[in-house]
């Protein structure tokens, strides 16, 4: 085949790829950056939808808010799925690892709308956990988990620890068994395997994870607007807030690009830190 | 072409396309509401009667189903669900066909919810109002002082902290919070919002919770709080039958009245039909399917609706002309003054 024949056909291949994302990434982006620049109300082009942003901090909490539940998040849910991806790879018997596998990813079974409202319900006042710590004695009084950012967390843990545990255990299960026969027959212990051998090497299945989990839940409406009361506001809140009523579209996405940009740093750093560890 | 209606102009054609694959028939009746309207009990009698299809899309705020008609195309639409109040952004953007008055019962209308400020323009009307309600302290009178009930002082009194919830809709909670220090909602200044955002304040730190519409039903039901500002029958009376005790009051400040009206499109490809839907729904049957509504209750724009005995108790139907003139309207502020209002909202949500 002449290279002008793989010219074409490479590029046979990627248009398809290239024209979805042009229509349905590129060209929507670009609208969204012009609607920003014209704010409501007509005046013409200014960037006051993104002044207001940075200088009024009721708005510029909400990103901090964002970030600190997110990271939040992503730090206790690979806390939780390292170990629960390790037993299921290394422990659960290779027959039943299928079956366990299945019941870790219920939780996505279920309406993401119905589960949010089922953990209000859960965490109640008159919730299972406050009836249960209230009727065993070890509360007097109910304790207010609901509406509460501590609540939008367990909602996010909830759905994010099985995400994790799957890109995790995808990664455990690639390791090939003759890493840790080799480190144990060098000396280590099982836990400065685990630190210098095993960690590092699975490094790539938790960032993939962790990137996943911070980029969904940091555009994630439905799980803060449901469990935390509204107590406070969260950033997609912060752009619904900008539509409901007044139908502000400027500042709505002058908001979303401000998010995006977020996640662009964010996969930056992450997509940097991945190729230093596999280099 | 300027970069301005670009975005504008690429999300229609985006809407437009998906539209193509939408199974939509231009013989059926296409309704733009709010939730009561999507309940079979209300619409399956028209359509049976009238051998058609109402399809109907939900939508939460004006400025929300504002943008759902720029996206769409001219005759998609055949009649709207909006607020009283915004009926007149509708004819603004040159929305809504007049209606005929002398084929709609204008006068079974409570007098006080014909809003002819906001619903007629030039001299037509574009606007009927077909339910309506209060904006004002719901609560669990098993679990409350019901004479507290009756000022909206105690909203911000520490007796009720973290047994109070806040309707998440800045417009009516800031006119009650206005209302609490004696200002008219219909004549609030941007002078007037460093007082109300005090008041806010003083809730919010009172408050469990700033919460939906579906929020505040489950917060008052499960007993998750006591109290709700800015809640009234829409929030209690649906529910009233499972516990007897939830109740609201109009409190000596007074109560912010919500109205929603129903609008025909100009370009709708089925005036006719829309004319019929709009005359059913102030019907007296249609206005009692409507008043008591699976997705919430409200009171029947008309006096005649036909509501029984225990329904018009719930609603407290022969209190309606003291609740209606103890009653101010909702704050309807101009663009720039709704925006501040919105962020005074804003920061009083993101207030610790």
């Amino acid at each position: 085949m002449s290279a002008a024949s793989h010219t074409r056909t490479g590029w046979a291949s990627v248009t398809p790829a290239l024209l979805w994302t042009l229509v349905f990434f590129a060209v929507p982006f670009l609208a969204m950056a012009i609607a920003s620049v014209y704010p409501k109300g007509g005046g013409g082009f200014s960037l006051s939808n993104y002044i207001q942003f940075f200088t009024n901090p009721a708005y510029w909490r909400a990103l901090t808010n964002s970030l600190e539940v997110t990271l939040l998040v992503t730090v206790i849910s690979i806390l939780l799925a390292y170990p629960f991806a390790w037993i299921l790879a290394f422990i659960v018997p290779e027959r039943w690892q299928r079956l366990a596998l299945m019941l870790a990813v219920l939780p996505f079974w279920t309406s993401y709308v119905v589960r949010s409202y089922s953990w209000l319900l859960v965490l109640a006042e008159k919730g299972v956990i406050n009836g249960a710590l209230t009727g065993s004695g070890l509360l007097s009084d109910p304790v207010q988990l609901a509406n509460t950012r501590t609540a939008t967390v367990i909602g996010f843990v909830h759905f994010f620890v099985m995400l994790l545990t799957l890109t995790i255990y995808a990664n455990l299960k690639q390791l090939s068994p003759n890493y840790r026969k080799a480190a144990a027959d060098l000396g280590a212990s099982p836990l400065q395997t685990f630190i210098h051998v095993i960690l590092p090497l699975t490094l790539p299945g938790i960032m993939v994870g962790a990137f996943l989990t911070f980029v969904l839940a940091i555009g994630d409406y439905i799980t803060p607007q449901i469990l935390d009361g509204n107590n406070e506001l969260l950033m997609p809140q912060l752009i619904m807030m900008q539509i409901g009523r007044r139908g502000d579209f400027a500042s709505a996405s002058a908001l979303s690009i401000i998010l995006m940009a977020v996640v662009t740093i964010a996969y930056l750093a992450s997509a940097r830190w991945l190729k230093i560890e596999r280099a | 072409m300027t970069l301005k209606t670009f975005g504008k102009r690429f999300a229609g054609v985006s809407i437009a396309a998906i539209a193509m694959i939408s199974t939509v028939s231009a013989a059926d009746l296409n309704a733009l509401v709010w939730c009561d309207h999507s309940d079979p009990a209300l619409l399956q009698p028209f359509e049976e009667a009238n051998g058609i299809k109402v399809n109907v899309k939900e939508f939460e705020g004006t400025g929300a189903g504002l943008a759902i008609i720029d996206q769409s195309q001219p005759g998609d639409w055949d009649v709207m669900v909006i607020d009283s109040i915004d009926v007149r952004r509708g004819v603004e953007r040159g929305l809504f066909e007049p209606l005929p008055e002398d084929q709609l019962p204008i006068g079974d209308l409570f007098p006080a919810v014909k809003m002819d400020d906001y619903t007629m323009a030039d001299g037509k009307r574009y606007g009927i109002t077909e339910k309506f309600g209060y904006n004002t302290i719901g609560f669990n009178k098993s679990k409350v002082d019901v004479g507290d009930m009756q000022s909206l002082a105690s909203m911000t009194d520490e007796k009720y902290k973290g047994r109070i919830a806040i309707y998440d809709y800045y417009l009516p909670v800031i006119g009650l919070a206005a209302m609490s220090i004696g200002k008219k909602t219909a004549e609030l200044t941007e002078a007037d919002l460093p007082a109300i955002k005090e008041v806010l304040l003083k809730m919010k730190a009172n408050a469990k919770a700033v919460t939906d519409v579906v929020a505040s039903q489950t917060a008052l039901a499960t007993g998750e709080v006591d109290i709700l500002v800015g809640g009234g029958e829409w929030v209690t009376a649906g529910i009233a039958k499972e516990n007897p005790d939830l109740d609201f009051s109009i409190p000596k400040e007074g109560a912010v009245l919500w109205s929603q009206s129903l609008a025909m499109f100009k370009d709708s490809q089925n005036k006719d039909m829309a004319l019929k839907f709009i005359q059913y729904i102030m019907s007296p049957e249609g206005q009692a399917r409507l008043a008591t509504s699976s997705c919430y209750w409200g009171m029947p724009a008309s006096t005649k609706a036909a509501l029984d005995d225990e329904q018009k108790k719930i609603l407290r139907f022969d209190e309606q002309p003291d609740f209606l003139k103890r009653a101010q309207g909702y704050p309807a502020p101009s663009e720039d003054l709704d925006k501040k209002m919105q962020d005074v909202w804003t920061e009083m949500i993101q207030a610790q």
